[in-house]
């Protein structure tokens, strides 16, 4: 076939039809990027504003670029200690839940036990359950059982709600799990325990690590419940809600800033490493 | 090996009993009255309802059946991964009924191949010898080997996923066949791979098991692919082994009329004993034919089925003379199939009989449509079954 030849068969077989596909792969890109920017504009306006040259109490309008706020990030005492009682939950929590939803996930995913519906009901129970009824509940809780709220009961609270999403990741995990892989393993002279670490343990790890991540994201943000649960204790969420009264400083802004940041490197780290594993 | 002796108190026993160095040597597997029951919403399901039967130490042994036939089951409890309801395992005249996978001396090839996909080829075929503690240039001489006997010396570096089918399943093999073992159970290992490959791996099943010199155990639901690898088949149905012989005895002399109507394309005609002369049976069929079965085991009176193979059985138009059977029947159909013509007679009784005629130069066999025809075969083919 001649290159005029094909120009024209091409031109027969896509001619009329391309303007209106056009005009659609256009909306449908404009589409995008407004989701996008719907998106990610807030947390551009946080991180931008971690910058703003400041005078005032209030952080609102762009004065200037300054890296002054960088360099006095330990400005605000009770700022410092909320964020690091925040981080100190959200990775304890993170263990606790990650360890309980993986047991949780691989006996609802592999077996078939009394109760197993219930469990599954209490699963998504707590997932749609309203934060404000769960927190509520919960201090009521606490309160009739004389436990004095505080970190513990903030780190028990956010295990309790995070649970059902590590041990959904990882159930639908185990569920698509070739269960000859395991045999063969067993075939091959491993014990169940060498089995479960060499073979079963590396299969579900995306979906650990997924679910951990999810734990470690819903905690270090939760406002809430910690509310209801937290008694004296500051976390970050808390502090910021007390100083929208006085205006927020720009130290929250960079704070706000490197969580996202690390959340999103430990993201990426993920999805190129869960591509390599599987 | 030590860890199957420590672990179990028969294997002393089975020692102190083992037989003398001229009595026949120990079967490499031994199914002794093993059933395996499983209990189905409140019911108790037999899968396999009562199997014996020893499998000889290098033979290429096929367990052959439609789906749901018990076949996987039967293998599963030779691995270890079902314990039998009731009966006994013997792995080389050991009971390992009670003995878990890890702990036994066979090794499996899986229907799916169940590689580990985050290991690549190497660290897959060496696994079993890592968990065996053997030293680690040993293992690196042996997984090299092995990579060679199934050729994939130079893809030790790939993942599972990254290879086709027949590779993953010459893996599959490979990750086996390493440690050694004392017999290698094979379930329907070539279902995956299209027509070619699955001929072409037969092949190479059948090459490597004479190399290696080791017990297989081979599950699949295909006669023909079980007729051309194996040294005896157990042909099974319904939890029960229907026939256990060699290829050329299931085909030549099917036991039931499972096994015939299974194995190949098989005729069952039908009839009752009206005299035994000269070593045969003859069977009254219908008003003029008759049906000579070789022996002595039927007398006169008696209800007998047989069958007969398609290309036994010979097509004529004149009534066909001296000691043979013949039935008369109208053509229905007639199929050109190249090597042969495949017809379709029915019989005054309106059974079916089909026929294979090959195809040679100088045939002038060739009967039409609708014509009435005689078909003729030797007393010697007409092979009667268990009903």
């Amino acid at each position: 076939m001649s290159v005029r030849e094909s120009a024209v068969a091409e031109r027969a077989a896509g001619g009329p039809a391309r303007p209106r596909t056009r005009l659609g792969d256009r909306l449908l890109k404009a589409y995008v990027w407004l989701v996008i920017a719907w998106l990610f504009l807030p947390i551009a306006v946080m991180v931008v504003f971690g910058f703003n040259d400041t005078r005032s109490k209030s952080n609102v309008t762009w004065q200037g670029f300054t890296l002054r706020w960088w360099t006095r990030l330990g400005d605000y005492p009770e700022l410092t200690e909320a964020v690091f009682n925040s981080l100190r939950i959200a990775l304890l929590a993170t263990v606790i839940t990650t360890v309980l939803g993986t047991l949780m996930g691989l006996a609802l995913g592999r077996h078939r036990f009394r109760g197993q519906g219930a469990t599954n009901l209490v699963l998504f129970a707590a997932i749609a359950s309203p934060e404000l009824v769960m927190g509520a509940s919960l201090l009521s809780l606490f309160i009739s059982t004389g436990v004095d709220t505080g970190f513990v009961t903030v780190v028990v609270a956010h295990v309790l709600f995070s649970l059902s999403f590590v041990a959904i990741t990882v159930r639908a995990r185990v569920i698509g799990l070739d269960r000859s892989v395991e045999e063969a393993a067993r075939d091959l002279g491993a014990s169940t325990w060498t089995t479960f670490w060499r073979v079963t343990f590396p299969m579900i790890l995306p979906g650990v690590v997924s679910g951990a991540l999810l734990a470690f994201a819903l905690s270090i943000d939760d406002f809430v419940i910690t509310q209801f649960t937290s008694g004296t204790v500051q976390t970050f969420p808390l502090w910021i809600w007390g100083a929208t009264r006085n205006g927020i400083p720009p130290q929250v802004n960079i704070m706000g800033t490197l969580i996202f940041a690390v959340g999103v490197a430990i993201a990426v780290a993920n999805s190129v490493t869960a591509r390599r594993r599987t | 090996m030590t860890e199957i002796q420590a672990g179990t108190e028969g294997a002393a026993g089975a020692a102190a009993t083992a037989p003398a160095p001229d009595s026949p040597p120990v079967p490499a597997i031994e199914l002794a009255g093993v059933v395996k029951e499983y209990l189905a919403h409140g019911e108790v399901v037999q899968a396999v309802k009562g199997i014996t039967m020893t499998i000889s130490e290098g033979e290429f042994f096929s367990l052959l059946g439609p789906s749901g036939c018990g076949k996987t089951t039967t293998m599963r409890m030779i691995a270890g991964f079902e314990d039998p309801s009731r009966g006994t395992v013997r792995l080389h005249g050991q009971d390992v009924t009670d003995v878990p996978p890890n702990k036994r001396d066979v090794n499996m090839v899986f229907q799916s191949y169940a590689l580990f996909p985050h290991m690549n080829v190497w660290e897959n075929v060496a696994f079993g010898l890592r968990r065996k503690k053997v030293a680690a240039a040993e293992i690196k001489r042996r997984v090299g080997e092995m990579l060679e006997i199934v050729d994939l010396t130079g893809r030790e570096k790939r993942r599972p996923r990254e290879m086709s089918g027949g590779q993953q399943q010459r893996v599959a093999l490979a990750r086996a066949l390493v440690n050694n073992p004392r017999a290698l159970l094979l379930d329907e290992p070539l279902g995956a791979l299209d027509l070619k490959l699955r001929q072409a791996m037969q092949i190479e099943l059948k090459r490597i098991q004479r190399e290696v010199g080791i017990t297989f155990v081979y599950v699949t639901h295909d006669q023909s692919e079980a007729l051309t690898m194996s040294d005896r088949i157990a042909v099974m149905n319904d939890g029960l082994v229907e026939q256990l012989a060699a290829p050329r005895e299931i085909y030549e002399r099917p036991a039931t009329a499972f096994v015939a109507g299974f194995i190949g394309t098989s005729n069952l005609l039908g009839g009752t004993v009206d005299r035994v002369a000269s070593g045969c049976a003859v069977l009254r069929a219908g008003d003029e034919g008759r049906i000579l079965v070789a022996g002595d085991a039927h007398r006169a009176g008696d209800d007998v089925t047989v069958t007969v193979r398609p290309e036994k059985i010979t097509i004529s138009a004149e009534e066909p003379g001296g000691e043979v059977s013949a039935v008369r029947g109208t053509v229905s159909e007639v199929v050109y199939l190249g090597l042969y013509n495949s017809y379709a007679v029915r019989l005054a009784d309106g059974a079916e009989i089909t026929v294979f005629q090959q195809n040679a130069l100088d045939s002038t066999s060739t009967a039409e449509r609708g014509e009435a025809v005689w078909l003729s075969w030797q007393p010697r083919h007409s092979y009667a079954i268990g009903s």
